[in-house]
């Protein structure tokens, strides 16, 4: 069994059976993470460089620990703190840490496409950690094996994302892949966060929470970008909060069986008040749970597709 | 391809009886079994529902997946499947009982010691296995065995258990020579 895809970019190349493999090592890596020693010899010499050239905790974090608990070598690279403040330009820098003989290259970039150019210039498989407003492809991932963890199955459930569809990459390669495994995708917040022609994705769009919430049974909360352009979509953030933040009285009306998920950080007060996010419907931790698992079967899984590529051409240069 | 019938059913639960004898003649104190993915893993529940016959004593059983351990990661091409390891009991202080189907080179032995180790440091580990079929390439021996069965080199040893292949049998196959492979 292997992977049909060499890099991660994008979860529009994952196939089906892809999305099986990954969900179903990601789930055998859990009990890992709970041992006393957290750790197996599998990805043992492999150099994993981690560059994020974007603030993150969790991603980066996740990433670190999934290649540590496997015993490979992570090295973090950062815009600040390495040369790219001093001016040498992006590619420059990937090409210099390519020529170290890196193994997988985890990469996030504010800018949207920068990990497919990356794709392009180096020799190794390259995951996507989040570009841009483009995609998120490995928190679509635990957010599918945290789905279908509660929910046991992933055909004809309602998941409703909520908040700035426009502006985010988590909302963007869920919408794909949920609605690849078969989920009915439905999307809600002010207009001027709704994507023109979101629905050629097989979306439903609301304009109103209220319309979705009763339908949900999974709720995705997404965050008001401050640093991207999501401060201007609305007249402020109480409104917003009022409108579209879900909260004790909307959730009223709620399934009683609705998750509530949320791919952090969180803006406590914001698209979700406290008691939601701390309440009993909230499963936005075993999301960050689950992130190390998925990561891990990712390394693990990439590191043997290119073993495997390796080998073939080697017998085709002999 | 021939096929020879080495052990049915009968014989089996014959000697996987006479190892659970062994065992509690040894009286190892407390003790659990860890059977190996795939096949160990109903073994080691076939030999503790003998033991527990015998001894009127229940016994724990673990099942172990050695992928992530395996010494030819890095020449196999893409990975194995990993299977969830599940060890449902402590492993400081306790014996442990590893349960093969096959012992052969002794490699999937040296991983499994590998991963009970990362789970904590047993009062000892022995090796049980249903056929030792020879061709040793690590310094690894079973304590107890199922039977012990000569072999060549191009042979292969197939156990064959209800829970994952539907009846259960030995046998013994020849692997295809590169000869007829062509033919």
């Amino acid at each position: 069994m292997s992977l049909s895809i060499r890099h991660l970019l994008s979860v529009k190349d994952l196939t089906k059976k892809d999305v099986d493999l990954i969900l179903k090592t990601a789930e055998n890596f859990q009990e890992i993470s709970k041992r006393p020693v957290k750790k197996v010899p599998a990805l043992r010499g492999k150099t994993i460089p981690l560059c994020f050239f974007e603030p993150s905790t969790r991603t980066r974090a996740s990433f670190e620990i999934a290649a540590k608990r496997l015993s490979a070598d992570p090295i973090q690279i950062s815009s600040f703190g390495s040369s790219l403040s001093k001016g040498e330009s992006l590619l420059d820098t990937v090409k210099n840490l390519e020529a170290m003989d890196p193994d997988v290259l985890v990469i996030r970039h504010p800018h949207s496409g920068m990990p497919h150019l990356m794709a392009k210039e180096v020799s190794c498989p390259v995951i996507n950690a989040g570009d841009g407003i483009n995609e998120h492809p490995t928190q679509a991932l635990l957010d599918l094996m945290t789905i279908l963890q509660t929910k046991k199955k992933i055909q004809g459930l309602h998941v409703a994302i909520i908040g700035d569809i426009l502006n985010s990459r988590v909302a963007r390669s869920n919408i794909i892949l949920l609605t690849k495994m078969g989920a009915k995708v439905h999307v809600a917040g002010p207009a001027s966060m709704i994507p023109a022609g979101v629905d050629q994705y097989g979306v439903q769009v609301a304009y109103d929470i209220r319309e979705v919430i009763p339908k949900a049974d999974v709720m995705m909360m997404l965050r008001i970008q401050r640093e991207r352009e999501s401060a201007s979509l609305f007249p402020s953030l109480r409104e917003y909060a009022r409108f579209f933040g879900l909260n004790k009285n909307n959730m009223q009306s709620a399934k009683k069986d609705v998750v509530i998920m949320h791919p952090g950080p969180v803006n406590r007060g914001v698209e979700i008040a406290p008691e939601v996010a701390d309440g009993p419907h909230s499963i936005i931790l075993d999301q960050v749970t689950n992130g190390v698992a998925v990561r891990m079967a990712l390394l693990y899984l990439m590191c043997g597709e290119e073993r495997e590529n390796a080998k073939i051409k080697n017998q085709k240069s002999k | 391809m021939a096929e020879k019938h080495l052990m049915s059913e009968v014989d089996m639960d014959a000697v996987i009886k006479s190892m659970a004898k062994q065992i509690i003649d040894d009286n190892l104190g407390e003790v659990a079994l860890a059977g190996i993915r795939t096949r160990g893993v109903p073994l080691a529940d076939w030999l503790a529902k003998r033991i527990i016959a015998f001894s009127k004593k229940s016994i724990k059983v673990g099942a172990i997946d050695i992928n992530l351990y395996r010494d030819d990661l890095s020449e196999v091409g893409s990975q194995p499947i990993v299977h969830r390891t599940e060890i449902p009991f402590k492993i400081d202080g306790t014996g442990i009982i590893l349960v093969d189907d096959v012992l052969y080179t002794g490699r999937t032995i040296r991983s499994a010691l590998d991963a009970l180790i990362d789970f904590g440091r047993p009062k000892f580990i022995k090796l049980a296995v249903l056929v030792d079929r020879g061709w040793r390439e690590l310094p690894i021996q079973a304590d107890y065995v199922g039977k012990t069965i000569k072999t060549k080199a191009d042979e292969v040893i197939k156990v064959m258990l209800k829970g994952t292949d539907g009846k259960n049998e030995v046998i013994l196959k020849e692997r295809f020579s590169a000869r007829e492979m062509r033919r």
